[in-house]
């Protein structure tokens, strides 16, 4: 099939950036989105041209690399994939596809499709951990956990971090992404004892940043590639709240 | 207090200033809707209400000290808020079609604003009188006649209360997710609550200019 590609097109990050329109002939309905996109970036680089930038890894919509927005939605209009997951048996026959990269002021655009996203990185760095004893691995079934936390925690620890949320929230917030975070420790008994320090500190951390605050217009959780559920953030509110307005006990944690 | 500064000080903090305000505010518009429907049991019934309200001044003034300073902490915190998602994205996708975003949502930031002047509008019309052709002090039932009489004041105020149940219907339902009220399995009750009191509201107030209107209560 035919198709009619506008690609946002930025050399730097100083670079002011502007779309550029790719005609492309021979597209096959089995190829991934990013698989079209190598295609074109063949013939780019065999007429010596500069070809376009994404970001990719696994291609098996699992590690969090890809992403970008494809006609306005954040990894394509297809629910619960990664756009290396996004098939060109989607589209029609001389559709017209605006390919964009995440647009927030947390998420600089380094080059082309590919954004800065360590603000996430930042973030994650504040509190998204717990800490155990390292060594052999512990006995399975040694610390009881209800099945119903398990799964929920399950649910939120999908979260593979690519920043689609912050890209579909009119807004260009990351509660999602921390919600997620915060629920998924705080649902399990090793998260127990730094749940409230670290609903204090990554909650800080994300307000460091240039991210938004949130609306509850629930775009993040409709294009969120893993379907996590706005109920983390639900919680990561009740968590912040608690320990920002209690402060921070010792037995909650140092505060650093 | 240093961790109370904090917390008012995130967006997280200052949605749940707009929460409790938002609940206060919520509560004055249901009491007022339901005292309003007094207007269809007569002059008389609806007139003593009023009469009733303004007994005690010092209370009354108390209330309406609490519901001012209500008003202001939720517009002051929506603007702070909405200052700092706007800046959160300063370059604008050429196509942005974030999915699942309602109408309610996409609109609170135009219906909270219209429904602030709209509530100056409505003071000014029966509270204050001078916005009002035919003003009698203590007349109620005779100044909300007079003035829903007139077709475009009565369109005016069926307009703004259908905003107004629209922005109560976003808030009512975002703010069990703000105060962190959720629940894995009764959490689908917030949006049936959001929905039954929106329309409740907003149907009893629309009601009152359009029975005037069309002559049910005259």
């Amino acid at each position: 099939m035919k198709l009619t590609l506008h690609v946002w097109r930025q050399r730097n990050p100083a670079d002011a950036g502007a779309f550029a329109t790719y005609e492309l002939e021979d597209v096959s309905t089995h190829m991934s989105f990013l698989e079209m996109l190598d295609v074109l970036n063949q013939d780019l680089i065999a007429k010596g041209e500069e070809p376009i930038a994404f970001e990719h890894d696994c291609r098996e919509g699992i590690c969090g690399s890809c992403g970008f927005m494809v006609n306005g939605v954040a990894h394509g209009e297809q629910p619960g994939v990664t756009v290396c997951q996004l098939h060109m048996r989607h589209f029609k026959d001389g559709d017209e596809v605006t390919i964009e990269p995440w647009r927030a002021k947390a998420f600089p655009i380094i080059k082309d499709l590919v954004v800065d996203r360590s603000a996430f990185d930042r973030i994650m760095h504040a509190g998204g951990f717990i800490t155990v004893r390292t060594g052999s691995a512990p006995d399975a079934n040694a610390i009881p956990i209800t099945t119903e936390n398990v799964e929920h925690a399950m649910d939120f620890a999908e979260c593979i971090g690519c920043g689609a949320c912050v890209a579909s929230c009119p807004n260009g917030a990351a509660m999602l992404f921390v919600g997620a975070k915060i629920a998924h420790l705080g649902l399990l008994p090793q998260g127990q004892p730094e749940r409230a320090a670290r609903a204090l500190r990554m909650v800080e951390a994300m307000e460091r940043e240039a991210f938004g605050a949130c609306s509850n217009f629930r775009a993040c959780e409709a294009v969120c590639p893993k379907e996590i559920s706005i109920s983390g953030i639900a919680r990561m509110n009740k968590d912040f709240r608690r320990v920002a307005l209690a402060g921070p006990a010792p037995a909650r944690g140092k505060r650093r | 207090m240093s961790h109370s500064a904090g917390f008012l000080g995130s967006t997280l903090g200052k949605k749940v200033l707009m929460a409790v305000t938002g609940i206060i505010l919520f509560g004055f518009v249901l009491g007022h809707m339901l005292g309003n429907q007094q207007i269809y049991l007569g002059a008389e019934r609806l007139n003593h209400y009023a009469e009733l309200l303004q007994a005690n001044q010092a209370l009354l003034w108390a209330v309406r000290s609490v519901l001012l300073f209500c008003v202001a902490v939720h517009i002051v915190a929506a603007v702070q808020v909405w200052l700092r998602s706007r800046a959160a994205r300063p370059v604008r996708y050429r196509v942005f079609r974030p999915p699942a975003v309602d109408y309610a949502a996409r609109t609170m930031v135009w219906s909270g604003p219209i429904i602030a002047l709209f509530i100056i509008f409505h003071l000014l019309d029966l509270t204050v009188g001078s916005a009002h052709p035919n003003y009698i002090r203590g007349d109620v039932y005779h100044n909300v006649i007079a003035s829903f009489s007139q077709p475009v004041v009565a369109l005016v105020y069926v307009a703004a209360n259908l905003l107004l149940a629209f922005h109560l219907y976003h808030g009512l339902w975002s703010l069990f997710q703000t105060i962190g009220w959720d629940h894995p399995r009764f959490g689908f009750v917030r949006r049936a609550v959001a929905v039954l009191f929106a329309v409740l509201i907003g149907a009893g107030n629309i009601a009152i200019p359009l029975a005037v209107l069309t002559g049910v209560v005259r």
